[in-house]
């Protein structure tokens, strides 16, 4: 009996957790290819635009 | 999933990014563009007529250069609060209570992370700074800034002394190895302009991760609540007819 409620909680956990593991690996992806748009690229354009942001919050600019 | 962290990081970041960019307009872009005139020659160092005073009227607000800065600026802390409200998910998930209180727990160590253990050794430059090439210091700082969010969520939630071990020797490696330095230093700003930057730079960036953190815990706090009661949780319908029993 308490194997069968072991399990049957383990299952659910199981279903649950990727669903979770997923929307969060999908939310950092965002947020780090955000970081890496603001923060890194060096396109003209972009590192004018974010320059003074960029010094400010200690990414390596120039 | 997604779309309740995605809730969560949109407010938490656009605050913290708003509350950044107004202390970076009145704290940090007068002391910037001071050091423009000593990068750009309009000044120089050391004295060499020390009548010229090295105050001199700098630009008021400039609405294009400004409001990018503003911009940029929410951007880059909506992507913060994205990966932060992430792994505030996941430590959920796993128990940890997540509210606004500890959120500026959260907030501080993303400071850490995203900014003081990068600066401790690759320090924020002022404009006209010598320094090393961009790529490779781009590299050490993301590899600064990945080991020391590793080993902050060890030391915050590891239960083991290797735990606590790897993450004291993940925080010393990068500033053991060192980072990308320049080989000459002849960057035209004097010391006092660029200290006064880095100081400052590091005490706005440790306010807008708190109010990061803050903001992201309370909303995050809430989002569960909601999340609890919705009938298609099947933790919480178990829960529910447990407590009907």
């Amino acid at each position: 009996m308490a194997a069968r409620t072991a399990e049957a909680g383990a299952s659910t956990t199981v279903s649950a957790a990727p669903a979770r593991v997923a929307g969060a690996i999908l939310a950092m992806a965002v947020g780090l290819a955000l970081v890496l748009l603001a923060g890194f690229v060096q396109a003209d354009a972009l590192h004018d635009a974010a320059h003074d942001m960029r010094h400010a919050t200690g990414f390596p600019c120039h | 999933m997604f779309s309740r962290i995605l809730t969560t990081a949109v407010l938490a970041g656009a605050g913290a990014g708003l509350v950044a960019a107004l202390l970076h307009l009145v704290f940090l872009q007068p002391v910037l563009l001071q050091a423009e005139l000593y990068e750009s020659g309009a000044l120089t160092r050391p004295g060499a007529d020390g009548s010229i005073s090295a105050f001199r009227n700098l630009h008021g607000f400039q609405p294009l250069r400004d409001g990018l800065t503003a911009v940029f600026t929410m951007l880059l802390y909506g992507g913060y609060a994205l990966v932060a409200v992430a792994l505030m998910s996941l430590a959920s998930a796993r128990g940890a209570v997540i509210d606004a209180r500890r959120g500026i727990l959260w907030g501080l160590a993303g400071f850490v992370a995203a900014q003081f253990a990068p600066g401790f050794s690759l320090a924020p430059e002022v404009p006209g700074a010598a320094a090393a090439d961009l790529p490779v210091r781009q590299i050490w700082w993301m590899g600064t800034g990945a080991a020391s969010a590793v080993a902050l969520w060890l030391i915050a939630f590891g239960t083991t002394w290797i735990a606590r071990g790897a993450a004291i020797l993940l925080l010393l490696a990068p500033h053991l190895i060192g980072a990308p330095r320049p080989e000459v230093m002849i960057g035209p700003a004097p010391t006092e302009v660029g200290a006064l930057f880095a100081a400052r730079a590091f005490g706005v960036g440790m306010a807008a991760w708190v109010v990061l953190g803050s903001l992201a815990g309370h909303l995050w706090s809430r989002e569960d609540a909601r999340g609890c009661l919705a009938p298609q949780d099947g933790h919480a319908t178990r829960w529910l007819v447990r407590r009907s029993r």
